[in-house]
């Protein structure tokens, strides 16, 4: 049979493998970083890489630019400015990583953060990319924050070095249950989900919520982020007359269910998640999505500080999607820190950052024990005229209107929108 | 039998071959970490998937068994793993322990899979496999309800890494002067894992069984004819590929640390059967060729297309990903028209394919 | 009752177009044995050609019904889609034609994977929403409510059947398909083309493919590029079940599967809610109390249906419940 000797193959993935080695020589002399933090007595400005890690190519991508975008602005900004840590001038390097939202390339690509010795990262989109990388980022001892991944269990971890600057899934879910509850008082309601992290993770949160508060909710129905023909669940449902039914899940499924029910006859209302709080339900769904409700982790793009919708509109000639506000914010957190630290090492600033109060485009950001932000407001929305409306804006479990909002925040953006924005910041943390 | 030992004691050229080769890999995490520490853990996970194809390569290459669900058995080591391994059951048994647990399990679910289905003709066959790899994954998204199994589409986090006399895969050490990283450390394990896994199966190639399969492969009948038990034979392919497959997402799952279905999708089972098909069905080192091949062709796309576009266009008009996938599909289609046996083929293989079936 | 009925006619819905995405793989397996697994593929390029031509044709405020710019979406589609059948045929399929048989396999597999990256170019990654055009329109049924965009797919598919049947049984290119099913070569020998008949089979698939993809794009109001995989499983699973290479049970199998997916979401949860089980009840009153159920595999066990049905009835009856027994001819 076979007499061939088995070293010829091995000798070709051997060559293959050099090649790969002599690849990636040239990819880095490309690249060549200068040692980060601690160059010694460096010439003229000492260059310090903050990463920002996102998919940026994918289904999401627009996202994942969107919150690259609001990164790239906050170090353009702080260099404009002109600052000096330890001594040193300082010039921020953003180093922007694409993670494909797959967790195998996330791992990879953050592997490639901590090698490049990145002072602090922003970053990742998806929860199920972030936590993966996360444990990385902690061995590395490298502080990372993410503006958008909301799943619970990212801090749960005990890592001390990670942060997030939006709300989480519990914390949203309650949100819009509650909303649910205070507005059309319903009796019995129907929970829907779409299998995926994001959405059973909602939803569990939402069904706590309104068994909580007394609702009688049905057993919990699935499809899948890709399902469409919903019928046969929603059939099922029409039997048990729900008053209200909260889906989680994204737009390009949620836009059908809405719709189908409607062909059922089903009157209840229907309430989403971010994932579905778009203008796309109104395409997918037509008439039927009319007064809707949804909600999103955060305060609503448009009340995020006059200053920064300025500068991003000038910077990108577009508006900011979703998350942008929070990856600036982010960002500037990570140079506020190593300002008041006074040195762009980790293990140096990570306290300062503990500590942190920032007044940020996204409102007032500190950070409790796990490294969550503290009473992170959630916005809930309805569906008017085929546009998402913000209808309330809930912090510390208190619900508020749009313009009670802005009133409310109305002094923070007037005083800092002559300067470029986090220069002009420190004066007004509390010394603590 | 001892074929494969012939080159130990073969001429001198072939011995200092072995010994360069020998030498090459064991530095070559060395010079990778020079290049940053993200290319020994692509390098990790290309040897991974040349542990999968080598397990795919059975049922495939050897028994000619198409199996489009083989990532199910994948998903089942790396399951067993996670929860023999992790706070989800607040377990924490070693490694040694759970791999050849996961192995097993992997191995009983290839022969639920295989004892009903294997006198099924060959495409029947590739059909159902898919369906099973399907109703695998979707168990393991819904298996948080109403006992919490596999913590559901949120995945299992926190897995305890690969730990060996008290060392720790995970963080890096100090041996003889030199820095070892975590992903250095599993590479030799997957080197160890990966040459264990070339001598089973160099040995089985050429074993009765091997023969075995590839008389079914090329014969059915006649194999029957002469008194071959083609369905235990059969059974037997698919539990080794199995159990092989479920060792590969063991190691998996300590790798990354937090596994969840999203990992095991039809995609990869494909992915793994273009590795075993590009490389060469039947050929063990064909298919460790097209594995690492395949694994690196992101990378290296990545370096190249990605500037090419940029520097020609200014922006990016077809992503890299999308690049990597028409480039498999076109070359499954070139390659069953034009060298339906592979870049590497084995020679049985390619005989067989060449006459007329 | 109401509820029953309604589940019912949600299925005879989903199973026409089952029904009519699995005569594609059925008329192909039945003359050359081979499973066109890039068949879903052409159904999904069907939804987006479709996609396409109403949302410019809306976007130009053509002044048409609804009807009519629907209708000029499917007139688009079916060419399109004819020519990748085709295509289909000659690249990837009619060079292996003599070779074992997972070769062809592999290649449609290449094959869809190609398709699907190339339509992802084309039209993005997005989902893409239909227009909103066809008004809904709803009648009561005995408790029931049925659109008439469900009636409009039933009675499509239904006709489209017949029509097939007619054509299979009835006119000369039927005759020459048959007898190439029956043996190609004695076929041949009879004088019959038979390359030519074999390509008119991709093409007469395709082309009930592409209506199968508008009717499924537009009564569902989203196209997405990777949505031919799951349906093309599905149709396949469906012609399993009714015998593969056997016309009437690509329909039967179609129309069950589909009202095995609507009936099996709809009650196999209540049927495994283990606080329903009086032999249970003890063990498992505590979380009952708690939640007032507690349900084994509930509609998310949906998409488990299809491929259950198509193991066991591989498993059972390989020959599916109209199929013919038929020599092995691997």
């Amino acid at each position: 049979m076979n007499s061939r000797n088995p070293l010829p193959g091995f000798a070709k993935t051997v060559l293959t493998a050099t090649l790969a080695i002599a690849l990636v020589a040239c990819g880095k002399k490309e690249q060549a970083p200068p040692p980060a933090a601690q160059a010694p007595a460096a010439p003229a400005e000492t260059i310090v890489k903050i990463g920002h890690v996102a998919p940026l190519t994918g289904g999401i991508s627009h996202l994942g630019k969107d919150n690259e975008n609001g990164a790239a602005l906050a170090i353009e900004e702080a260099n404009k400015a002109g600052i000096t840590i330890g001594g040193h001038k300082i010039k921020f390097e953003m180093m922007g990583e694409d993670d494909q939202a797959d967790p195998k390339v996330g791992t990879t690509v953050a592997q490639k953060l901590v090698d490049a010795k990145v002072a602090g990262i922003v970053g990742h989109l998806n929860s199920g990319v972030t936590i993966p990388a996360s444990a990385l980022y902690n061995q590395a001892g490298i502080p990372m924050i993410t503006a958008s991944a909301t799943n619970p269990a990212l801090t749960e971890q005990g890592f001390k070095n990670i942060f997030r600057v939006v709300g989480r899934d519990d914390q949203q879910g309650p949100a819009v249950a509650n909303y649910l509850v205070s507005q059309s008082k319903p009796k019995t309601a129907a929970v829907i989900d779409d299998a995926t992290a994001y959405g059973e993770g909602l939803a569990n949160e939402v069904e706590k919520t309104l068994k909580a508060a007394g609702v009688r909710v049905l057993p919990r129905e699935k499809g899948t982020d890709k399902t469409t023909d919903w019928k046969a669940i929603l059939t099922k449902l029409k039997g048990k007359k729900p008053d209200a039914v909260f889906f989680g899940g994204m737009d390009a499924s949620g836009g059908p269910l809405l719709k189908q029910a409607r062909e059922l006859g089903i009157k209840a209302v229907f309430a989403y998640g971010d994932g579905a709080c778009t203008n796309k339900m109104t395409e997918l769904a037509g008439a039927a999505a009319e007064g809707m409700i949804c909600s999103q982790a955060g305060i609503p793009v448009k009340a995020a500080s006059q200053s920064f919708l300025d500068a991003y509109k000038a910077k990108f000639n577009a508006d900011p999607i979703l998350y942008a506000p929070f990856t600036y914010d982010a960002a500037n957190l990570l140079i506020e820190a190593m300002k008041k630290a006074d040195s762009t090492d980790p293990a140096k600033y990570l306290a300062a950052l503990h500590s942190a109060s920032h007044k940020g485009a996204s409102g007032l950001i500190e950070f409790d024990e796990k490294g969550d932000r503290k009473d992170a407001e959630m916005t809930i929305f309805t569906m008017k005229a085929g546009k998402i409306e913000p209808i309330a804006i809930i912090k510390s479990g208190k619900s508020m209107t749009m313009e009670e909002y802005v009133a409310a925040t109305a002094p923070a953006p007037a005083a800092s929108a002559p300067a470029a924005a986090p220069a002009a910041e420190p004066a007004k943390e509390p010394a603590k | 039998m001892k074929r494969w030992f012939d080159f130990l004691s073969g001429s001198r050229s072939s011995k200092a071959g072995l010994a360069f080769v020998v030498v090459a890999l064991l530095i070559l995490p060395f010079a990778l970490t020079q290049a940053g520490t993200a290319w020994v853990r692509i390098t990790n996970l290309a040897i991974l998937f040349a542990l999968l194809s080598l397990g795919l390569n059975i049922v495939v290459g050897f028994a000619g068994l198409l199996d489009l669900g083989y990532i199910a058995f994948y998903a089942v080591g790396a399951y067993t793993y996670a929860l023999l391994a992790s706070p989800h059951f607040g377990l924490a048994l070693p490694f040694w322990v759970v791999l050849p647990i996961g192995a097993l399990i992997a191995c009983t679910f290839g022969v639920l899979l295989g004892a009903p289905t294997l006198k099924l003709r060959g495409d029947y066959l590739a059909i159902v496999t898919l369906g099973f790899g399907e109703i695998v994954r979707i168990f393991l998204n819904n298996l948080s309800q109403p006992f919490n199994l596999t913590n559901g589409p949120r995945g299992i986090a926190r897995i305890e890494p690969v730990q060996i006399g008290g060392v720790s895969f995970r963080g890096t050490d100090t041996w003889f002067g030199f820095s070892v990283s975590g992903p250095m450390k599993y590479y030799y394990l997957l080197l160890a894992v990966l040459v264990v896994v070339i001598i089973i199966n160099l040995r089985l190639e050429d074993s009765r069984i091997g023969r075995a399969w590839q008389a079914i492969r090329e014969d059915e009948l006649a194999a029957k004819a002469v008194g071959i038990n083609t369905t235990h034979i059969k059974l037997l392919a698919f539990a080794m590929g199995a159990s092989f497959g479920g060792i590969a997402g063991g190691i998996f799952a300590a790798i990354q640390g937090f596994i969840s279905p999203e990992s095991f999708v039809l995609v990869e089972s494909i992915m793994v059967l273009a590795m075993v098909v590009l490389g060469g069905m039947g050929n063990i080192f064909g298919v460790i060729a097209g594995a690492v091949l395949l694994s690196f062709v992101p990378e290296i796309l990545r370096y190249t297309v990605e500037p090419l576009q940029k520097s020609l266009f200014g922006k990016m008009i077809i992503e890299p990903e999308v690049i990597r996938m028409l480039l498999f599909g076109l070359a499954l289609v070139l390659m069953m028209r034009f060298r339906p046996a592979g870049l590497w083929p084995s020679s049985t293989r390619r005989r067989e394919l060449r006459g007329p079936s | 009752m109401d509820i029953f009925l309604q589940q019912i006619i949600n299925g005879l819905t989903l199973g026409s177009v089952y029904a009519i995405v699995a005569l594609g793989y059925t008329m192909v397996y039945g003359i050359i044995q081979l499973i066109n697994f890039a068949h879903g593929e052409v159904v999904m390029l069907g939804a987006m050609v479709a996609f396409t031509v109403i949302t410019s044709l809306v976007g130009a405020q053509v002044p048409l019904p609804a009807l009519l710019i629907v209708l000029a979406g499917t007139l688009a589609a079916v060419p399109v889609c004819m020519a990748t059948g085709y295509m289909l045929e000659r690249v990837a399929y009619r060079p292996l034609r003599k070779a074992p048989r997972l070769a062809p396999l592999i290649t449609a597999i290449g094959m869809s994977i190609i398709l699907q990256h190339v339509a992802m170019l084309v039209w993005s990654r997005n989902n893409l929403a239909f227009p909103q055009i066809i008004p809904v329109i709803t009648f009561e049924v005995a408790g029931a409510t049925i659109t008439a965009v469900q009636i409009g797919i039933i009675s499509i598919s239904f006709l489209l059947m017949t029509g097939l049947t007619l054509m299979v049984y009835r006119t000369k290119l039927g005759v020459a398909m048959r007898a190439t099913a029956e043996n190609a070569s004695v076929a041949a020998l009879m004088g019959v083309s038979v390359d030519r008949v074999i390509a008119s089979t991709f093409l007469i698939g395709a082309a009930l493919g592409a209506i199968a993809g508008v009717m499924f794009g537009s009564y569902y109001g989203i196209a997405h590029y990777t949505m031919g995989a799951v349906l093309g499983l599905k149709a396949f699973s469906a012609a399993v079940l009714g015998g593969i290479g056997n016309l009437a049970g690509a329909m039967v199998g179609g129309v069950l599967l589909g009202l095995v997916e609507s009936l099996g979401a709809g009650y196999i949860g209540d049927l495994t809610d283990l606080c329903r089980w009086p032999l249970v009840q003890g063990w498992v009153s505590e979380r009952c109390q708690l939640d007032g159920h507690m349900i084994l595999f509930g509609s998310n066990y949906q998409d488990v249906f299809a491929f259950l049905v198509l193991i066991l009835v591989l498993v059972i009856r390989p020959s599916g419940l109209l199929g013919e027994r038929v020599a092995d001819r691997a």
